[in-house]
């Protein structure tokens, strides 16, 4: 297991999820969910799809509303508000600046048809820079960071590969330095080698940002290699939760295992 | 059948009303559109309705109107407004822009300075700045009341990645009163610093679109740019071959097959006016004059 | 030396009397007089009556005239008298269930109560020309029946009265109703204002959209549940009287569409609708109009928005042929100074590029 930094800075949690639930009609995406996030922690959320791990990162992000129950999220001034109660505004401006949002499809996340330069630069102009020389320089040792040449800063991700686009992604998310970064399948959809660069690079980006993540992900190796913590869900609910390394060694709920137990040997 | 009755200025006073109430919103927040409900007009939309609406609802009979397309008085859609107003409400009209009280223009700031009592109706095809960059109105209207500009930032970015410099030379957007980024309709860049701080009031009316907005007078408007890419003003470097004039916007007038070019002044009334007290060009009667190249 | 242009007046008045000329044509033919337009081109009339929101043969019949027979044209000359015209209140909703049908069929059902009526109908002539036609034609008198007109119950009531359809969507009894013509189109819009819309809506636009949901973007089953022409009352409430008078009659087609079943967790499947009404006896636009209609429900029937017909602020911004054709034509006017701008930027990138002569460095290959 990679080093875990010791990244939590202090004793008050930054994402709070109290008994969270979202049901369509008959149907139960997720229930009961409950945890807290403390900052510079990464918990990956793992299950099968139809486990409701994307709902329930939707309603974490606020992209949804809850059935029943509440997120609560600590703002730059240490206030812990319920999401469900931010102005549109405040909830368009979290976005924007104090969180990340890294789609399993970066053309999701991304301004396919703009500059590489243009897609970093744009959070930055969003929050008032303005001299082009200055965001320009930035969002290049944006894409130096996350190991995109740096040549390549007036292409349209376009013209980029998947991994390519999925770096960019991410550095359009950093780059104003937000506290906490939900991602959804981030390496999902690349091929193997691509993958491990990527997570190699997410995880010390992490590290280097004292980063919150949350990370959703069917791939245990990914939540191994990226995660502090790890909240095993099936159908709807958080069938086992707790340290990453201790979960994946040492399954607990059959189900665990039985996930566990299916990971190809390397 | 009976023929209509039209009241003063074709409108009925109800929707003068309710232009006007449009029109005060508009002044009381410098830069918003407000939509408002624009009537059928006896001239097609696209061909200057929200002009003649806005221009209706204010005219008094006392006024004196001026309206001019491309800077001129003289050019067919100009002719036309100007009769329908001649006929419909029996103002006195005129071209010169110091006797208006009344201006309604196409695509140009008239070059004399504007007064105080002065009202410049702007005609508007589409008034939404940020339109070719998001075709959908619910979401530029949320962009305005957020003040989320940063797509049009990035166009601007992608105009000095891609040229060198902003590539908009027409409509440029501008920020009005520190808040909203507003469309000064399709004038030519070269006259936007003539809408800051402006003695006049600035009326822009969009009938198709349904929108009115406004500068109030002694507004602060600012041409957006980057501190290291500022806005400039473009303007072909030649005197008017008219009149002379240094400081003028010019039109490009093809003189003969062989593709010869001169330069002549847009705002008609300007031009004659120079002329009038002896400015003259290379193209004039009078015998040329050297003169230093500004 | 060179001389300003002028005497654009008299260019335009010279232009407006070789018009006048024109629309005339030769004038050894008969001037063609309203009474045969609104007679002999009775559903030109119709459209421009739909189109421009206003319901008087004659006047549609003069605006044909005045156009030159430029349908658009004629749709913005009685669009513009409208807007002249005060307005002293709202009808009653028409009851079309008590229309005297001069036509009226379902495919829904082989049969219903009241009978299939074909009325007049190109439906199945055979489009072949017929020079018959050009001049002194007398046609034979129609059949007469003699059996009495009977009711004729909506289709869409028999549907459901066993709840196989959903209810007409209901507005609030107290809510005024919306009207485009005095206030400003916002999205998301209302049923009221969405059929508005498409009610004065381009007939060829809306039938491109409706044709593009039948062929998948957007397919919602329809069947033609009810397709009726005839004449409907028109009644006033006046509040002196204290009941509702009677204006006159006029003459309406309705479309209700039977689409696309659905049910939710609540509720069990029932057929859903879509509604088309036009002045005159034109179906082509009822029957476009409640394909688009259905389609524009999407939003509010849960179903996914995909195609463009489903698409409210596309269909509605795009769906009026005058401010369409106003706005397309304005091209025509002169932007002279609009091009002198880009004329100078594009001359000052042409200098930069030939300038930097460098050719730019070689790229590393993408992973």
């Amino acid at each position: 297991m990679a080093e875990i930094r010791n990244a939590i800075q202090n004793d008050q949690p930054l994402l709070v999820a109290e008994r969270l639930g979202k049901n369509y009609g008959r149907i139960t995406a997720c229930r009961d969910i409950s945890f807290a996030l403390y900052p510079g922690e990464v918990l990956a959320i793992v299950g099968e799809s139809g486990s409701g791990k994307t709902t329930l990162l939707q309603l974490l992000s606020a992209q949804l509303a809850s059935s029943a129950g509440r997120v609560s999220y600590r703002m730059r001034d240490g206030v812990l508000r319920d999401l469900a109660l931010l102005g549109e505004a405040e909830r368009r401006f979290l976005f924007r600046t104090d969180w990340g949002y890294v789609h399993q499809d970066p053309a999701l996340g991304l301004r396919m048809a703009v500059s590489a330069g243009a897609n970093v630069g744009e959070r930055l102009m969003a929050v008032g820079w303005n001299h082009y020389g200055r965001i320009r320089q930035t969002a290049s040792s944006w894409l130096e960071r996350v190991e995109i040449d740096t040549a390549r800063i007036d292409d349209a991700p376009r013209t980029y590969s998947g991994g390519m686009r999925q770096r960019l992604q991410i550095a359009r998310n950093l780059v104003t330095e937000p506290r906490l970064v939900f991602m959804d399948e981030p390496t999902g959809g690349l091929d193997v080698s691509v993958q491990a660069r990527l997570l190699d690079l997410m995880r010390n980006l992490v590290g280097e940002l004292g980063l919150a993540a949350i990370v959703v992900t069917h791939d245990l190796a990914v939540a191994r290699l990226l995660s502090h913590r790890v909240m095993v869900m099936k159908g709807g609910q958080v069938i086992e939760t707790g340290l990453t390394d201790q979960v994946l060694d040492d399954p607990h709920e059959p189900y665990t295992q039985l996930l566990v137990s299916s990971i190809l040997p390397p | 059948m009976n023929a209509p009755a039209y009241n003063f200025a074709y409108l009925d006073e109800q929707t003068k009303r309710m232009i006007r109430r449009a029109i005060l919103k508009a002044i009381a927040i410098p830069g918003y559109q407000v939509p408002f409900a624009s009537r059928e007009m006896p001239m097609p939309y696209g061909w200057g309705t929200g002009g003649v609406q806005v221009t209706a609802s204010i005219l008094g009979p006392e006024d004196v109107l001026k309206v001019i397309d491309q800077g001129s008085d003289d050019t067919t859609n100009a002719i036309s407004i100007r009769k329908f107003f001649a006929k419909t409400a029996g103002v006195a009209t005129t071209t010169s822009t110091a006797d208006a009280t009344v201006i309604q223009t196409r695509h140009r700031i008239p070059e004399a300075t504007l007064h105080e009592g002065q009202v410049l109706v702007f005609q508007v095809p589409i008034p939404e700045p940020l339109r070719y960059l998001e075709p959908r109105e619910t979401e530029t209207r949320r962009m305005h009341a957020l003040a989320e500009y940063g797509l049009m930032h990035v166009k601007l970015y992608e105009d000095i990645a891609r040229f060198g410099h902003i590539a908009t030379s027409y409509a440029y957007p501008v920020k009005v009163n520190a808040r909203y980024v507003m469309d000064p309709s399709p004038t030519p860049k070269f006259d936007n610093p003539k809408m800051d701080n402006c003695a006049a009031l600035q009326l822009f009316g969009a009938g198709r679109e349904k929108r009115i907005y406004a500068i109030p007078p002694y507004t602060k408007v600012v041409s957006l740019d980057f501190e290291d890419h500022p806005f400039t003003r473009y303007r072909f470097d030649a005197p008017c071959a008219l009149c002379g004039a240094e400081d003028a916007y010019l039109d490009e007038i093809v003189t003969d097959n062989d593709g010869s070019r001169m330069f002549v002044c847009s705002d008609t009334d300007y031009c004659e006016g120079r002329q009038a007290v002896g400015h003259r060009g290379r193209e004039s009667a009078a015998p040329h004059k050297e003169r230093p190249h500004g | 030396m060179y001389v300003a242009v002028k005497g654009g007046e008299r260019a335009i008045e010279n232009a407006h009397r070789l018009l006048a000329h024109e629309r005339r044509g030769d004038p050894d033919f008969p001037e063609v007089s309203l009474a045969q337009i609104s007679e002999q081109l009775g559903l030109a009339v119709d459209r421009v009556m739909s189109e421009g929101s206003l319901y008087d043969r004659e006047l549609a019949a003069l605006a044909i005239k005045q156009a030159r027979g430029d349908m658009i044209e004629a749709i913005f000359l009685v669009r513009a008298f409208r807007a002249t015209l005060p307005r002293f209140g709202a009808a009653e909703p028409a009851d079309t269930g008590k229309m005297r049908v001069a036509r009226r069929i379902s495919s829904t059902f082989k049969d219903i109560p009241g009978g299939q009526i074909l009325g007049p109908t190109f439906d199945y002539t055979h489009r072949l020309l017929d020079p018959q036609l050009a001049d002194g034609f007398f046609p034979e008198a129609p059949a007469i029946s003699d059996a009495l007109p009977g009711a004729t119950p909506r289709v869409t009531d028999i549907l459901g009265r066993d709840g196989l359809i959903e209810p007409s969507p209901q507005a609030e009894v107290d809510a005024p109703v919306g009207d485009l013509t005095r206030e400003p189109l916002s999205f998301p819009a209302d049923r009221d204002l969405r059929l508005q819309n498409l009610a004065r809506a381009d007939e060829g636009f809306l039938l491109a959209m409706g044709y593009s949901t039948q062929r998948g973007y957007g397919r919602n089953h329809p069947f033609a549940g009810e397709i009726r022409f005839g004449e409907v009352e028109v009644e006033f409430f006046a509040e002196d009287a204290g009941f509702a008078m009677p204006l006159g009659s006029i003459a309406l087609t309705e479309c209700q569409m039977v689409n696309q079943f659905k049910g939710s967790a609540t509720e069990a499947p029932c057929f859903t609708r879509g509604y088309g009404l036009a002045f005159g006896q034109s179906e082509r636009k009822a029957m476009s109009m409640a394909l688009v209609d259905r389609a524009l429900r999407a939003r509010e029937l849960g179903e996914e928005v995909l195609a463009p017909a489903q698409d409210e602020e596309f269909v509605m911004s795009h769906s009026d042929n005058v401010q369409a054709t106003g706005f397309v034509e304005h091209l025509k006017l002169p932007h002279y100074v609009d091009f002198q701008s880009e004329l100078g930027l594009l001359r000052k990138l042409r200098k930069e590029f030939v300038a930097a002569a460098d050719p730019p460095p070689m790229r590393e290959a993408a992973e």
